[in-house]
């Protein structure tokens, strides 16, 4: 049961990855620059989370 | 007689329009007074009590801010008929739609948890014990979603907004100094001290409060679970106005009740701040704590929902609230699942609420600036927009209000971190 549940699950996830495989925004300048900015900002503040756990350890 | 005709035909086109308005409202009223959750009323009590009425100029300048990001939601879910989750899924690709989703869920279920520490600790005031306070909670919202109507459940939300008031006749208890709140309140002037790292603290906090990760999600799908059209979009529109008034006058009005009877104490909660109004002002203390309850309570209604639609979307279930049970399944689980988790949690000993408390604003972060930057994107996407694209207008406001509340909710998150940063 708990093996079916996670195969169906898995299922339905590759099947949002292929649903959703491109994107319809059109990839401006602008866009491409906002994801960057984006994925920078997160980098950021992971790297800050991740100090701040291994300084209080 | 004609002039009587004319007077009548006015006042029946004037009550037409009202009664549509209340139709079509709801929304974007119980997004915006939602807004005030626990988190908000403890920010406002302490902004209040530690700068009396010295701020209250800067919290108007929130009802254009809170309008303009709120609004785009309205017209992206209007237009899409997708919610916030499946745009951002449809619009850049699995990565951001998984990356969204999962940090919502997290945000969300952290935040629930802070409103059951608010609505229980509220409610302790009275009284009545934190397990029966999430008992009743749970019972009362699985009652509000189960009755198979969305209109039903709205109609239910607005009540609880309507209770949000109460901070009005509580600040006329306390009996405020009218013309010090208009000479000292309304006009932009830098409080007693000047500007330093504690003000700019406060200045992070209430930005930080007006607009929270979940409300795009669940304004979004809430027009899309109403069923909005392009033409109901003006009313949205009014609907989010009038939302983003009545969060700011209560903010206001809260400011006012804890800056009159409370100023210069440090306020570390709002039950604390209902306690030691209780002392002088028992009336106002007393509604300071309802008003605690119902927010906290606002709080759970909107955010529990928000995750269960925006996995709704994704993964393709049924997920309406005019579906019944077995029709939606997964929807009602995912929502009790999660309501009955986050309420479980406040009721384990020794179970590190404050620790939780500090840890949603830096999960918020990594999701706001992330959401607030796909929704403008996805307005200026022609193909899907059409004549409701953003102008250039709202572009430059917009791209403006983006970059001030990621730069301050940044620094108020990452304040939280390092909490000697900014004192």
């Amino acid at each position: 049961m708990i093996r079916d549940f996670f195969s169906h699950n898995f299922a339905k996830v590759r099947e949002i990855n292929q649903k959703y495989a491109k994107p319809n925004v059109e990839m401006s300048g602008w866009v491409k620059g906002s994801l960057l900015f984006l994925r920078l900002y997160l980098i950021l503040l992971v790297g800050l989370l991740l100090y701040k756990f291994i300084t209080l350890l | 007689m004609f002039r009587f005709s004319n007077i009548y035909y006015e006042f029946r086109r004037v009550w037409k329009a009202i009664k549509l308005f209340f139709i079509i409202s709801g929304p974007g009223i119980v997004v915006m007074v939602a807004d005030n959750d626990a988190g908000g009323i403890t920010t406002y009590a302490a902004t209040g009590a530690k700068y009396g009425y010295h701020l209250i100029w800067f919290l108007l300048i929130l009802v254009p801010v809170a309008y303009y990001v709120q609004e785009m939601t309205v017209r992206l879910g209007a237009v899409t008929k997708r919610g916030h989750g499946e745009a951002i899924f449809a619009g850049f690709g699995a990565f951001w739609g998984w990356f969204s989703l999962i940090d919502l869920m997290i945000v969300n279920w952290l935040t629930l948890v802070t409103e059951f520490i608010g609505m229980t600790s509220s409610l302790r005031i009275f009284g009545i014990p934190p397990w029966l306070t999430v008992m009743g909670v749970c019972i009362l919202m699985g009652i509000m979603v189960l009755n198979g109507r969305y209109w039903t459940w709205e109609k239910i939300a607005m009540v609880f907004c309507a209770v949000n008031l109460i901070y009005i006749p509580g600040a006329f208890m306390v009996q405020p100094s009218v013309h010090d709140i208009i000479h000292t309140g309304f006009v932009p002037h830098m409080p007693p001290g000047g500007f330093n790292n504690e003000l700019f603290f406060f200045l992070m906090a209430n930005i930080g409060t007006t607009i929270a990760p979940w409300m795009l999600f669940f304004q979004q799908s809430a027009v899309v679970d109403k069923g909005t059209k392009e033409k109901d979009i003006p009313w949205g529109k009014l609907d989010t106005l009038v939302g983003a008034i009545l969060t700011v006058v209560v903010a206001v009005f809260i400011v006012i009740v804890t800056g009159t009877i409370l100023p210069g104490v440090n306020i570390d909660d709002a039950a604390q701040a209902s306690i030691m109004l209780m002392k002088t002002q028992k009336y106002a203390g007393t509604f300071m704590a309802i008003g605690l309850f119902d927010a906290g309570l606002l709080g759970a209604i909107c955010i529990s929902l928000a995750s269960s639609w925006a996995f709704g979307e994704v993964f393709g279930w049924a997920h309406s609230l005019n579906n019944k049970v077995r029709e939606a399944p997964w929807f009602y689980a995912n929502y009790f699942l999660t309501l009955i988790t986050a309420g479980l949690v406040v009721l384990i000993p020794k179970a590190p609420l404050v620790l939780i408390t500090l840890f949603v604003q830096v999960v918020a972060v990594t999701l706001l600036p992330a959401a607030l930057v796909f929704l403008v994107l996805l307005l200026n996407n022609k193909k899907t927009m059409g004549e409701y694209t953003n102008t250039l207008w709202q572009n430059v406001i917009t791209t403006i209000i983006v970059v001030v509340i990621v730069i301050l909710s940044t620094l108020y998150g990452i304040s939280t971190l390092f909490p000697n940063m900014f004192k």
